[in-house]
């Protein structure tokens, strides 16, 4: 029967069947196209900013509206947010490192870099806390913009509305991936991943948060930069 | 970089068929039948809820049908099915509004969407592609209780004070964003917007499952070029839903905003009352493109799981391979993206540059070259085919005549100058009632008569399907057509008594015609549900392989068992076209017959040669010289 077998053999490529094409277990697949699915609503938020910025002949400059920081008197523009920016990716550089670590089955240091990647997110959640209140405190809401435009004309109410809407989207980004963040640290504690052979699941938490991640690099080009 | 990662899905869900093996021996009813994780009953779940949910869409459908007909009439039995929205046997005219928003919404979303994909991507991607599940089963069921939910909140606006959400089933603001710019728009909208949000919700759940299941867990043998276009279909519509639906939600996420916080994104120089709105700067134009970003897609999310359901049963029911494969999948693609690309025909009214709006009407045109590849190809597969009339056959040739009627239409909406005549008529209700609802409605009963052998084991009654069908088919047309003519004729659509405006008076009569032929479609329909629900009792027990088919559904068992093969996944060998292919036993080779089984009826192209096939020499190919009496016999038979 070994010529039956030869005509009628299933050529074993990628794209062939019985195997994943990317040789990616089902979980990370999925998690991919979650990202991309966000990047749609992301990208439809930010898409909606620009159209409000450009439909408006002016609007408030960022070097004016963001320029304080705690501990520092005087105009210290981008200063804080440079600050905040930094922790994120830093604490996405600690998430590599999990994952890594990860990947040689060395529990104590994924707890290690875990614990840093939470401790990141949590600061860049209070330092989001921070500035929101000191810019309600400034008298910027969901009503009312304070921050001239930059012709001097009267700021637009959209600036506020939608600094306070597309931030807080992604600080609930942010905050679902440290809640998550800190599951998946217990189950690490707990030694589930030690039994089941592979930490795949810091890996994949770890596409979330380096996704949550790129996502500020955009909401802080938009809102900060231009 | 993904060592560890899972190479053999096969393997991977032996394990995990085990496991459930495992608990298959304590299992309860709660697990079984409500909080099911096996795809063969998360298909039913939508089937059931789909068919549910379509009964509720044409009653509405049927009451302000009566009111279009009859507007100065009282039908006292309105009162008491409708209670104050019908005071004195009259339709109430927010009521009205609500009815085709709410129509619109479930029909749209529920029934085409979830109830259409849901059913048959659960049920034909794990079976047609040869898994034992799909990629994660628990997603799935979420995708599922998601869907429910969505349903109950939506369905549940029907018992609150104000009413449900009336401002159309687009839900443009400013009626959508202010509270108090028509009943419908309180905490009837809010329930809607809670309830498309718990959607979205469950279609990208139930989307990244399909597409990761596509991708990961086709069976050995099956390389994409091998799979039936069903899965295709399936497929593409999946990404279509992960990329389209979480645009509506930013859209949703903002109109929130405005309703509930007092922002103003799309709100902007707004009197109520006389008195001034404090909005200033919002655009209601970009809630319009954000929410046609969505909107386009959808109506492809809607028709291409028919297109794909249709291919398979005209090609089994032609007894022919399906004319043209590859180019169905290229069509489908090209379906997908350009689908991205046309939301703006939707707005050519909305003050658009005309030069964009040129742009969009070229994007939009094209659409018909894949359309029509489509459809030719149906008409290739049947030309000459070996054709039987069941019922699921009558459904499929039944969406090929809408689509085709329904596509001829949409160049005249598409094209920008026509549109601007043709915008909010009854020419448009026409057009996409035809194209999308009809259609898509029939691939999906198609989709029902076919497989109903393989979701409850049982057979559909034959008399009654085709009486179903013809009843809805002359019924639809008989609703749907002369809807054309009013248009032409400038009649707007969502009006409660458009027949008191004297122009359009002398449309009463057709109006009536009109609204008794939808009530005799709608009876139609009770013959299916008597027949769907009966049968799943009483039916006759179906045999495996009921219409002969090539494709791995029917190589499972018919008592579902967990993991759907009793023993290995079954090896794919060739596509799943190899009808009345000359020199083979019979005329249906399945997909797991390896090619040493059929040496009669190889042919070159089966080992990669396209060359002169007298020049072929192989031990598994047996050269087939016509004899002179046999070419006589097939010219005779020609």
């Amino acid at each position: 029967m070994s010529t039956v077998a030869q005509i009628d053999e299933v050529k074993s490529n990628p794209w062939g069947g019985g195997r994943s094409p990317f040789s990616v277990e089902y979980g990370k697949l999925m998690m991919w196209f979650f990202l991309l699915s966000d990047v749609f609503t992301f990208s439809a938020l930010l898409i909606f900013y620009g159209a409000m910025r450009f439909k408006n002949l002016s609007w408030p400059e960022p070097d004016y509206v963001f320029q304080s920081a705690p501990g520092i008197h005087g105009n210290a523009p981008l200063v804080f947010v440079g600050i905040m920016t930094f922790i994120l990716i830093f604490s996405s550089v600690t998430m590599v490192l999990a994952v890594e670590a990860g990947h040689r089955k060395s529990k104590a240091e994924v707890i290690k870099w875990m614990v840093l990647t939470i401790i990141g997110g949590f600061t860049f959640l209070s330092c989001q806390a921070w500035e929101w209140s000191h810019l309600i405190h400034e008298g910027m809401n969901l009503h009312h913009n304070p921050f001239l435009n930059a012709n001097g004309t009267p700021g637009a109410v959209q600036f506020g509305q939608l600094f306070f809407v597309i931030t807080g989207f992604h600080g609930f980004h942010v905050f679902t991936g440290v809640i998550i963040n800190i599951i998946i640290l217990v189950n690490v504690i707990a030694g589930t991943y030690e039994r089941r052979g592979h930490y795949n699941m810091v890996e994949k938490v770890g596409l979330y948060w380096h996704f949550v991640d790129l996502v500020w690099v955009f909401v802080f080009t938009f809102f900060y930069l231009v | 970089m993904a060592t560890q990662a899972i190479s053999n899905p096969a393997a991977v869900h032996h394990d995990h068929a085990h496991d459930h093996g495992h608990e298959h021996h304590h299992e309860t009813f709660l697990n079984k039948y409500v909080f099911s994780q096996d795809h063969k009953m998360i298909a039913k779940q939508f089937l059931i809820t789909g068919i549910i949910m379509a009964v509720i869409g044409m009653v509405f459908s049927i009451l302000f049908r009566i009111q279009l007909a009859w507007p100065d009439k009282e039908f006292p039995f309105l009162e008491v099915i409708l209670g104050k929205w019908g005071a004195g046997g009259r339709l109430d005219p927010n009521f009205y509004l609500s009815l085709v928003t709410i129509h619109g919404t479930i029909m749209v979303f529920f029934v085409l969407t979830a109830g259409l994909s849901g059913t048959f991507s659960n049920l034909l991607i794990p079976y047609q592609i040869g898994a034992r599940d799909m990629a994660s089963p628990f997603m799935n069921m979420l995708s599922y209780w998601f869907f429910f939910a969505a349903s109950v909140v939506m369905c549940s606006s029907f018992f609150i004070q104000t009413g449900p959400a009336s401002g159309g089933w687009t839900i443009y603001p400013p009626l959508s964003a202010l509270p108090k710019a028509m009943p419908g728009s309180g905490l009837g909208m809010t329930l809607w917007l809670a309830s498309m949000a718990l959607f979205i919700a469950s279609s990208l759940m139930g989307g990244i499952n399909y597409i990761s299941t596509v991708l990961n867990m086709r069976t050995k043998g099956m390389s994409m070029t091998k799979m039936p276009l069903t899965i295709w279909a399936f497929f593409f519509t999946a990404i279509l839903g992960v990329l389209a639906f979480p645009v509506l939600f930013s859209a949703v996420i903002l109109l929130i905003f405005d309703r509930s916080f007092g922002t103003s994104f799309y709100l902007s120089d707004i009197f109520i009352g006389g008195e001034a709105l404090p909005n200033t700067g919002g655009s209601p134009i970009l809630f319009q493109h954000l929410f046609w970003f969505l909107g386009h897609p959808e109506v492809y999310i809607i028709i291409m799981p028919a297109l794909g359901i249709t291919s398979e049963i005209i090609a089994t029911n032609s007894r022919k391979p399906i004319f043209g494969y590859r180019a169905m999948i290229i069509s489908l693609l090209g379906i997908t993206f350009l689908s991205f690309i046309v939301w703006g025909h939707h707005m050519f009214v909305t003050g658009m540059n005309p030069f964009l709006g040129s742009v969009f009407m070229f994007t939009t045109l094209i659409i018909a070259v894949p359309s029509a590849v489509k459809t030719f190809n149906y008409l290739a597969t049947l030309w000459r085919g070996n054709i039987r009339f069941t019922p699921a056959m009558m459904f499929a040739v039944g969406l090929v005549s809408f689509f085709i009627t329904g596509g001829v239409t949409g160049l005249f909406l598409g094209n920008a100058s026509l549109d601007i005549n043709l915008h909010d008529t009854y020419f448009v209700v026409a057009h996409f009632h035809i194209v999308m609802g009809c259609a898509a409605i029939f691939g999906m009963l198609a989709g029902v008569y076919h497989w109903y052998p393989k979701l409850f084991g049982k057979m559909m009654n034959d008399k009654l399907g085709y009486l179903h069908f013809w009843m809805t088919f002359i019924s639809a047309y008989l609703v749907f057509f002369p809807m054309h003519f009013m248009g032409l004729d400038g009649v707007p659509r969502r009006y409660y008594e458009f027949t008191e405006f004297e122009q359009f008076k002398q449309w009463l009569p057709l109006n009536q015609f009109i609204t008794i032929a939808a009530i005799i479609g709608a009876l139609g329909q009770l013959l299916f549900l008597y027949n769907f629900f009966v049968n799943i009792f009483r039916g006759k027990k179906a045999p495996q392989n009921p219409w002969n088919s090539n494709t791995l559904e029917w190589t499972t068992p018919v008592e579902h068992i967990h993991g759907n093969w009793p023993g290995e996944i079954p090896t794919v060998y060739r596509w799943s076209y190899d009808y009345s292919k000359p020199g083979a036993v019979q005329d249906f080779i399945p997909q797991n017959v390896p090619f040493s089984e059929t040496i009669s009826s190889n042919t070159p192209e089966d080992f990669g040669y396209h060359g002169d096939e007298t020049q072929f020499v192989h031990e598994f190919y047996q050269a087939k010289h016509l004899t002179v009496s046999d070419e006589q016999k097939a010219e005779k038979a020609n």
